[in-house]
């Protein structure tokens, strides 16, 4: 594999990462304002489905399953080919379908403007409540001091 | 025995719209939404989705209004609805070493690196009822401090270096699914984290506390808890490569525990664990407590005969939703059952009627 193959997976995993993390309402809010939603057809239409998740015993030991959670999935193919595929967390088909229209579109030379209209708006926000909620955590660090008993 | 029984349909229409009605209440007072469940209840939330052993809040909310609040039957409506989802895989491990903390806490090392962070939590409250809810009012936004970039690594890691704590040496031995197979015994110990995770809360939290209280004792602390966000990832056949289908809200509760060490090996601190969906603090803390318990085996510790110990025990009744299912059975018409039983009661009364009588007339 080149380092190119390398570096476009890397970055096709974090934009679909990104596509499957964040809140529905964020995705059409930012899928909407795309003016040019491109026709399609579908390789595989939305389907609703269980992901059971796993664990480590101990954090870091042998796998075990701790509980499903909901996944909606479909795959599309744009009229040059391109195939784009939604994998996203919850139950919404179209956010399925916008994640997998997105996808597809990364890939073609739209890329550069999907990136600054969606893509790059959705990390920031997803970043902003991450840091949010980090800076909260922050303000409820303790210190602990153990107080010294008077032993004389 | 449950015999089939048919008829009073039209009773049990009209006890279901009854149902309906009563599950509104006044329609003087607004309606809750899912979106209010989801948000202001999110610890019930929270606890439906890890004994209903499915994350999805906005599903967990909409059993918990349908059940009225009731959240073993909330639990019971997202089990008989994950049965339905067609399964697209399985996950790789979550990486909880990576959780983006609310909270992490150890209350055994009081310097630990990352810190003591209390997060949202009920400690440290008076207990008082605060009256203040009950108006309206906003909240005050909650004070910020400057977020910390770096990882939260576990507190357990430190120790390694040392030897004095044991090793969960990592395997990607594929673990047994409940969900696919049913349990049998003995089961090991990824099978035995996987029925105490969905397992009811009070019953875990009842067997941990008898383990506290003396039955099968094993000193546990809390070496960490922490509550957080962990990414979720799958591998993904068409694609080729794993990526990020999501996250979930998960409780990790590592214990410390008392080991005594063996012939051929020094003494080592010996470890419980639990993880839970959601912020689950006492159910993942009691989970660490049991898991730790029913390692007596493998540990080289001598079995006392207590319940916690007693792994089929355990795992055979810590599920609700069997456990509901099958107490509440007995209320639904048994009359043949119950029929064959009055004619064999009757039946022995007579007989015995008829030795006391003939006796009493020879008096």
């Amino acid at each position: 594999m080149t380092d190119q193959t390398e570096f476009a997976t890397a970055a096709r995993k974090e934009w679909m990462g990104l596509l499957a993390r964040a809140p529905e309402d964020a995705v059409m809010e930012l899928w909407d304002m795309v003016p040019d939603h491109p026709a399609f057809d579908w390789l595989r239409s939305p389907e609703i489905g269980g992901v059971m998740v796993r664990g480590r015993t101990g954090g870091t030991g042998a796998p075990f399953n701790l509980g499903e959670m909901t996944v909606t999935r479909c795959s599309v193919v744009l009229k040059d080919g391109t195939v784009g595929h939604g994998y996203v967390q919850g139950r919404s088909k179209p956010k399925a379908q916008a994640a997998a229209l997105l996808d597809a579109m990364m890939q073609t030379s739209a890329a550069g403007r999907i990136r600054a209209k969606v893509i790059d708006p959705l990390k920031q926000q997803i970043s902003a409540t991450k840091t949010t909620r980090a800076a909260k955590a922050a303000a409820t660090k303790v210190e602990f001091f153990t107080m010294v008993r008077g032993e004389d | 025995m449950y015999v089939a029984v048919k008829g009073g349909e039209k009773a049990i229409e009209n006890a279901h719209a009854w149902l309906a009605e009563e599950r509104r209440g006044s329609t003087d007072v607004a309606e809750l939404s899912l979106a209010q469940i989801r948000e202001q209840l999110s610890l019930a939330v929270n606890r439906v989705m890890a004994e209903g052993s499915l994350f999805d809040p906005d599903l967990a909310a909409l059993a918990i209004k349908q059940a009225r609040g009731d959240l073993i039957e909330a639990i019971f409506l997202i089990r008989a609805y994950r049965t339905t989802l067609p399964r697209f895989g399985y996950s790789e491990p979550v990486e909880t070493g990576e959780m983006a903390c609310d909270r992490r806490i150890s209350a055994t090392f009081k310097d630990a690196p990352g810190g003591q962070v209390l997060g949202p939590t009920f400690d440290y409250t008076h207990r008082l009822l605060d009256f203040k809810l009950a108006a309206d009012g906003g909240v005050p936004a909650a004070p910020e401090g400057a977020a910390l970039e770096e990882r939260t690594p576990h507190i357990t890691g430190f120790l390694k270096g040392e030897d004095i704590i044991q090793d969960e040496a990592a395997s990607d031995t594929t673990p047994g699914d409940l969900t696919r197979e049913p349990m049998e015994f003995p089961a090991n110990r990824p099978l035995r984290l996987q029925s105490l995770t969905r397992g009811d809360e009070g019953f875990v939290l009842g067997m941990a506390y008898s383990t506290q209280r003396g039955y099968a004792r094993n000193h546990a602390f809390v070496g960490e808890l922490r509550i957080g966000k962990v990414a979720v990832e799958m591998e993904i056949p068409e694609l080729g490569f794993a990526i990020e289908i999501g996250e979930v809200d998960l409780t990790e509760c590592e214990t410390v525990n008392q080991f005594k060490g063996s012939k051929t090996e020094p003494p080592q601190f010996s470890r419980g664990y639990g993880l839970v969906f959601g912020q689950s603090e006492r159910k993942s803390i009691a989970m660490a407590l049991v898991d730790r318990a029913l390692r007596w085996e493998e540990l080289g510790e001598d079995n006392l005969g207590a319940p916690a110990q007693d792994e089929e025990f355990v795992l055979s009744h810590s599920d609700n939703i069997q456990a509901t299912g099958f107490l509440e059975h007995i209320k639904l018409p048994h009359y043949v059952d119950f029929q064959s039983e009055l004619e064999l009661v009757r039946k022995l009364r007579r007989e015995a009627e008829e030795r006391i009588t003939p006796k009493e007339a020879a008096e």
